[in-house]
């Protein structure tokens, strides 16, 4: 291992239609080392690494690898100089297969010029998969049939299969399941003593300390520090990614719990769940856990309409309600924070006032004409209590940062003053700050008797906020803790399967 | 809209003819028609969607204001007419939103069957029989045309409908982000075909007044038109596939593709070169906008 750096970004600036998004950042690092860059949203992690993958131009300063000043104009100029980058966003084809998007540009041709040997090409691209231990997708299905976790297997795939010196890692967490991550893990091992560079960006502090030899925390476009894990802790890293100690992260309440508002008997749809039944009451916070794939989602679309179940029954406060559609769960007073903002949350093109007022347009609207001055104080109202970010509510969502973004779907929410609201990971993709905002939002919900259904895979929040917690595996709810029996260990456990069916009766099932 | 100052500035050096009265009501009576249609079109386009059967519905409107007014008294002609485009636009709605079809494809469809039934109606141009039909419906107040007058009314309503009740902004959200506007709770089926009815009324309308001024429905009118109002709203800020344009945006255009065909005309520029020229302007416009 070179102890030499073998990357030098040196101050480097960038800003976008006059806010500066990189403030002359000076950043090194060497080959065979995992480097965690970790910072909140706006901070300036993005915008470092499309500079170093070609994506965007930056405005000052210069990249030198190994010692030697290179440009970095486009992707193409980046791939030449080793450099692959895993983002988010995927850059998959959806419907082109596994083994076409794996080998897109470089598909093996067969005797005849221009034509593709397949056979050849679903064995090599196989062959990339094996190696990196991704086992479970068939190379010949086309990506848009694949889930969200196979989806990033292959777009990780498809980067490492050239090769690169460095590669860049842009929160690959996210969609992974435990089991996934573990083994995206051991491939970062192996990487690392092939001697390649990885660029580790993500939220979840335990990974980076998991994962990182060193860490570099970004702020508002500046570099606060790089340090190693052994020498610091999360409190530290925290403090210096937000510049100031963050009092209590999860909010601590008592539990004031209230009669039953939700009960749920027997929901089940053909090949997704099944026989799902569980109570919440008012004032509650329920966690639902599970991994990727075991159909917490699904549930808690079932239960807003989205995706009537086939069989089992809803109770809302006692009464057999029969929701057929988000509309008549929205006038039941229920209400579905989705887990991907941009996806199914938020109209991006639309304005933050818009979209605030999406869900409540009936209740401000006369003869059919909306009544601006109600709507727009409603609106406004609900940006200063989330401190939304910028306060101007003509501004587009697209503009925002994620933390932001996701304060406005869950703003939509707060206006309809639903009686149940579920979170479908509520935190994902958010900085730290807007994550302590939403946990104290949700303490105030709670207080004010909301009964709230948190589905989560982070283990930490879903400890910190629940004060019971359920957990799906594979479409059936296999175990219920309550906030003294939950452990970071036992829920993982029982979600995984190694654990026996630990289900205590819930209080309706007497 | 830089480019729409130029062009009136051209205008007025260039010809002495311009700004008469003569030529400027011209002007106006000539955008009527495309003015009228691409409010429709623009409110489908705002949903994500494309009306396609525009051009057919000018024609049933057309020939059914004209031809049934010696069966029945003219305002009961124009209402069946009215009707008649409505009820193309529901299909279309209906096709789209609760049969989950392409709107390319449902309205490519219904373009070439309403033609057809224009032509099983009457293959021979219908003549308006009562005169009250052209001398007020073609008439001017003034030196406006009342077609004018209509479709200068038409553009704040439609301003108003889309950024002032809920129906419109639900159409607008609907083009953003279909999936997240019918988890908040909107019936998206509803508004979808509640555009394309608009779509089809705006259609009929236009059809009306353009017999009125013509004198005269040919079952062969409002080929192509559909491509003058996608071309209008674009101009004017629209983006196919929903998440962009609004009314004023697209009075500019309508406005802008009509000064074109009239200051052409007024250079004695050939047909073909207008097409070509036309063809230009779009390119350039939407390059231009890229731009901001």
């Amino acid at each position: 291992m070179s102890e030499q750096e073998y990357l030098l970004m040196r101050g480097i600036s960038k800003s976008y239609d006059g806010t500066q998004a990189l403030r002359g950042v000076t950043f090194s690092a060497r080959l065979g080392e995992v480097h965690a860059i970790v910072g909140e949203n706006g901070a300036g992690k993005s915008t470092l690494i499309k500079v170093l993958s070609g994506a965007v131009r930056h405005d000052a300063g210069e990249i030198l690898i190994d010692g030697k000043p290179v440009s970095l104009d486009s992707p193409l100029h980046a791939h030449q100089a080793g450099i692959r980058a895993v983002y988010q966003e995927f850059s998959l084809v959806p419907h082109l297969t596994v083994t076409e998007n794996i080998l897109l540009g470089q598909m093996p041709q067969g005797r005849v010029r221009g034509w593709v040997d397949w056979a050849a090409a679903h064995r090599r691209a196989q062959a990339i998969l094996d190696e990196l231990g991704f086992t479970g997708i068939d190379v010949r299905t086309p990506v848009s049939r694949l889930s969200v976790s196979h989806q990033q297997m292959v777009e990780i795939a498809k980067a490492v299969a050239e090769r690169p010196r460095i590669l860049i890692l842009d929160e690959p967490s996210a969609v992974l399941s435990q089991e996934e991550l573990k083994r995206l893990f051991a491939l970062m091992q192996q990487l690392k003593s092939a001697s390649t560079l990885i660029l580790y960006i993500s939220h979840r502090l335990n990974e980076v300390f998991e994962v990182a030899d060193r860490i570099t925390v970004l702020k508002d476009g500046e570099l606060v520090g790089t340090v190693r894990p052994q020498d610091t802790d999360e409190g530290q890293l925290i403090k210096m990614m937000v510049g100031r100690t963050l009092g209590e992260f999860y909010p601590r309440r008592e539990a004031k719990l209230g009669e039953e508002i939700l009960a749920v008997r027997g929901l089940s749809r053909e090949g997704v769940f099944t026989d799902i039944s569980f109570s919440l009451a008012r004032g509650e916070i329920l966690g639902l856990f599970g991994l990727v794939g075991s159909g917490r989602t699904q549930v808690a679309r079932s239960i807003f309409g989205a995706e009537p179940a086939d069989a089992g029954e809803i109770l809302l406060e006692g009464r057999p309600v029969w929701v057929r559609s988000p509309r008549e769960a929205v006038q039941l007073g229920i209400a579905l924070l989705t887990e991907d903002r941009k996806r199914d949350g938020l109209v991006l093109s639309c304005s933050i006032r818009d979209n605030v007022s999406l869900t409540t347009l009936p209740q401000v609207t006369h003869w059919g004409f909306l009544n601006r001055r109600q709507m727009d104080a409603r609106v406004q109202r609900q940006i200063q209590e989330l401190a939304i970010r910028p306060p101007q509510m003509q501004r587009l969502v697209r503009q925002l940062s994620g933390g932001n973004q996701q304060k406005v779907a869950l703003a939509k929410w707060l206006l309809t003053q639903a009686k149940v609201l579920i979170l479908d990971e509520p935190t994902r993709g958010v900085d730290v700050a807007t994550k302590v905002d939403i946990y104290r939002i949700m303490s105030g919900l709670a207080d004010r008797g909301v009964g709230i259904l948190l589905i989560s895979s982070e283990l930490p929040e879903i400890l910190g906020m629940s004060d019971r917690v359920l957990v799906m595996r594979e479409g059936r709810l296999v175990g219920e803790f309550t906030r003294a029996q939950a452990s970071e260990e036992s829920l993982l456990a029982c979600a995984a399967g190694l654990l026996q069916e630990n289900r205590t009766p819930t209080r309706d099932e007497g | 809209m830089a480019a729409f100052v130029i062009l009136i500035l051209i205008a007025a050096s260039f010809s002495e003819v311009f700004f008469t009265q003569r030529n400027l009501s011209n002007l106006f009576r000539q955008i009527v028609t495309n003015g009228l249609i691409s409010l429709g079109m623009l409110t489908v386009i705002l949903t994500g969607g494309i009306d396609l059967s525009v051009g057919s519905i000018v024609a049933l409107s057309a020939i059914l204001s004209s031809g049934l007014q010696r069966q029945v008294p003219l305002p009961l002609a124009i209402l069946v007419a009215l009707v008649a485009g409505g009820a193309v636009g529901a299909v279309n709605g209906i096709l789209v939103a609760r049969f989950k079809l392409a709107p390319f494809i449902v309205t490519l469809a219904t373009l070439g069957a309403v033609r057809g039934a224009v032509y099983v109606y009457s293959e021979t141009p219908q003549t308006p029989t009562d005169p009250a039909f052209r001398s007020i419906l073609g008439g001017f107040v003034g030196p406006v045309p009342v077609a004018a007058v209509i479709m200068l009314i038409c553009f704040p309503l439609v301003w108003m409908f889309l950024n002032r009740m809920a129906a419109g902004r639900a159409i607008v959200a609907i083009g953003g982000n279909q999936e997240a506007v019918r988890l908040a709770g909107i019936n998206v089926g509803q508004h979808i075909i509640l555009a394309y009815v608009i779509s089809g009324l705006f259609s009929a309308i236009a059809g009306i007044l353009l017999a009125a001024r013509l004198g005269i429905a040919q079952p062969s009118v409002g080929a192509g038109y559909e491509l003058d109002a996608i071309a209008a709203c674009v101009i004017g800020g629209a983006v196919l596939g929903g998440g962009g344009g609004g009314a004023i945006g697209t009075f500019g255009g309508v406005f802008t593709l009509g000064l074109i065909d009239n200051l052409l005309n007024m250079f004695n520029v050939q047909t073909y070169y207008q097409q070509i020229f036309k063809g230009l302007i779009i390119l350039f416009a939407v390059l231009a906008r890229r731009k901001e």
